[in-house]
């Protein structure tokens, strides 16, 4: 067969259970083989390791050994059970073995040859213990310390990963970050741990810290070699990954309605469900109750909803909102509606964005607001913002959830977010003050809407006691006219209306008494006419009876002269 | 496996000094580290110590109650505080700074 030419089996791997970590490193970690794991204090190493164990004990029936070179077995007990981990019942229950190794430089007068058999045997007894398939070596590296002497450390570590690849252990080998530019443990560890190397990054940017984790390195294997975010929650170790590394969504025809049925309109019937929408503006131009307007009219359809506030409490929220006409109450009450409000600052992102996943598992929405992602960026740089907000948005694609983002914006250059996610949405409204004859008018645009046929006119967007609405505005040779001016300019438009209708009724009775007086003339002249024919006729009447008479007379004449008839 | 001896004239009170030498097996640098420790004991301790030899490659659990890492390693039990010295003990110098029988920097 053709995969039998090199004879190679593919790499096998041991999922490490954390959640997303296996995802980055399409599997886990290498079967068999060590793994380095490095940072800088304080920055997860232990954990990671411990995570590793306790999940693959628990879930991929692998139990496990920690060496723990730095940490006493109580304290790592105390440390871990914040997150859900019982390490002294994993032990009791035969699933994990702990050796802990307490080196002071004192004990190791050095007075000849010696090896580190001690630790061999240690560690041989404790892998045999519970039929180890795991081992996580934290922090091995102290040994340089404790022992002055560096070149039996070495060949002895040497010696350890040998050993350790020879029973086929998968490891997870901890070091501590050497110092910038060099190398990438302080004792060069990563010479011996050539397979797979993964590095935790702490670093704290405007007094607000963020965690990373970067696979450097894993032989045989692909893997994602971006920075990813990590979190250490309640959970455990979290890594969010860009999961937009394939942009897979489904896309869902069915259109939504916004709440606000002339926006619905401008959209052409509404947003997509599954899609992101995001409205921008600046302060006080109404992107909360959009965003809420958007909320209410999914719990409306019965559907659940999520709505994070890093601006209001919810009680805040549900007064404000009670302004307008938007009672969340009984949402809230009947559970359809989730409000979480925390202030951005109280995080750092990669808590916020594990906040979300959170509440996502919990409320199971289908449709979130988060309210308003700018106030993330004093949790973090421009650029953390923006990748968190990709993971923001990834995160609720993939789960076809409605995203509603609504965004500060700053300044006269409004189209450009504050953010840089605007390339990232489906549907951006831009929200917008209009100020003119000493008011302020807000005015709605549809600036994208993927998909849709939308509206290329500006509205006016009303908030009323019954909530928001959209008005069509003015738009004529003086402007776009807002507010009174739109109402003052209707007023007179009416009155002008009113005006030319009565001109118009006026002249139409001066034309139809005009057409009146003619129509009298009309019939007095025909009158007239009448009269004279009358008159005309009765005079050809006399004329004609004169002339008979006239010839009665002379017939009467003929006959007397002629003595005929005429008596005598 | 744990072998030991002790000084010839230690009496039921219990030696003065004790001390544990773990080993790994019977190696050349095994049998040299006993071979050193006794010679040690002989000319500085007598008749003050006890000493138990254990090998670990018998007795694995062991390792752990001395915290031990390296091999050979020596461990001074008794009088406190407990001390360590690892290594096969050849040089002498370093074991009896290593056990306190000699300050720091005094030659032989």
């Amino acid at each position: 067969m053709a995969s039998s030419g090199s004879g190679a089996s593919p790499l096998g791997k041991a999922p490490t259970g954390i959640i997303g970590f296996d995802e980055v490193t399409h599997g886990g970690l290498p079967r068999g083989r060590p793994t380095l794991v490095a940072g800088a204090a304080g920055s997860g190493k232990t954990l990671f390791g411990i995570e590793f164990l306790v999940r693959g004990a628990t879930e991929h029936g692998e139990p496990g050994v920690l060496l723990a070179f730095e940490e006493a077995a109580g304290d790592l007990a105390t440390n871990v059970a914040s997150l859900g981990f019982d390490l002294p019942q994993l032990e009791a229950d035969g699933l994990i073995a702990i050796d802990t190794f307490q080196l002071d430089p004192a004990d190791f007068v050095e007075t000849g040859q010696f090896d580190l058999e001690g630790l061999f045997i240690r560690l041989q007894l404790a892998v045999e213990s519970v039929g180890a398939r795991r081992v996580v070596l934290d922090t091995i590296e102290v040994l340089f310390s404790a022992l002055g002497n560096t070149a039996v450390v070495r060949s002895e570590l040497n010696r350890l990963i040998r050993w350790l690849k020879e029973r086929g252990l998968t490891v997870v080998i901890t070091g501590e970050r050497g110092v910038e530019g060099g190398n990438l443990t302080r004792m060069g560890i990563e010479e011996f741990v050539s397979d797979c190397v993964v590095v935790l990054d702490h670093r704290v940017t405007d007094g607000l810290s963020t965690r990373r984790l970067r696979v450097a390195k894993y032989r045989g294997s692909l893997h994602g070699t971006n920075e990813y975010p990590f979190l250490i929650t309640a959970q455990g170790f979290t890594v969010v990954p860009l999961s937009s590394l394939g942009l897979e969504y489904e896309a869902s025809e069915e259109r939504i309605g916004t709440g606000v049925a002339k926006l619905d309109e401008m959209l052409g019937g509404g947003i997509f469900r599954g899609s992101s929408v995001m409205v921008s503006g600046t302060s006080g131009t109404g992107k909360t109750s959009i965003g809420v307007t958007m909320a209410a009219a999914s719990c409306a359809r019965g559907e659940r909803t999520l709505l994070m506030s890093f601006e209001e409490s919810p009680a805040q929220l549900v007064r404000n909102m009670r302004s307008i006409g938007l009672d969340l109450q009984p949402w809230v009450d009947q559970g359809l509606l989730r409000i979480h409000s925390v202030r951005a600052t109280a995080h750092g992102l990669e808590e916020h964005l594990a906040e979300l996943h959170r509440l996502v598992d919990e409320v199971q929405p289908s449709l979130a607001v988060i309210d308003a992602v700018v106030s993330l960026r004093r949790g973090g740089g421009a650029h953390d913002t923006a990748s968190v907000l990709t993971r923001d948005l990834d995160l609720l694609k993939s789960r076809h959830v409605t995203a509603v983002l609504t965004a500060l914006t700053h300044g006269p250059d409004a189209e450009s977010s504050d953010v840089h996610i605007s390339s990232l949405v489906d549907t951006w409204l831009l929200l917008r003050n209009h100020e003119s004859d000493g008011e302020r008018n807000r005015l709605i645009y549809v600036i994208k809407s993927r998909g849709s046929a939308h509206s290329n006119q500006v509205r006016e967007f009303v908030l009323g006691e019954h909530g928001a609405d959209l008005v069509d505005v003015y738009v004529g040779g003086h402007g776009v006219l807002t507010g009174s001016a739109r109402v003052e300019h209707a007023r007179r438009t009416r009155a002008a209306e009113t005006a030319r209708a009565e001109e118009a009724q006026r002249r139409r009775r001066a034309l139809e008494q005009r057409a009146a007086a003619v129509e009298a003339q009309v019939a007095a002249l025909r009158a007239d006419l009448e009269a004279e024919r009358e008159a005309l006729e009765r005079v050809l009447r006399a004329e004609a009876e004169s002339a008979d008479a006239d010839r009665g007379d002379r017939s009467a004449q003929v006959a007397v002269r002629t003595g005929v008839g005429e008596p005598s | 496996m744990s072998e030991g001896w002790e000084g010839a004239d230690v009496g039921d009170s219990g030696a003065e000094w004790e001390l544990r030498l773990y080993v790994a097996g019977q190696s050349p640098r095994s049998v040299r580290a006993i071979e050193n420790l006794r010679r040690v004991c002989d000319e500085h301790l007598a008749g003050r110590y006890r000493v138990e030899v254990i090998d670990l490659l018998v007795d694995p659990t062991l390792a752990r109650g001395d915290e031990i890492v390296a091999v050979p390693t020596l461990v001074r039990k008794l009088p406190d505080p407990v001390r360590k010295i690892i290594g096969d003990l050849s040089d002498t110098d370093k074991v009896l700074v290593g056990l306190q029988l000699r300050p720091p920097g005094a030659s032989s």
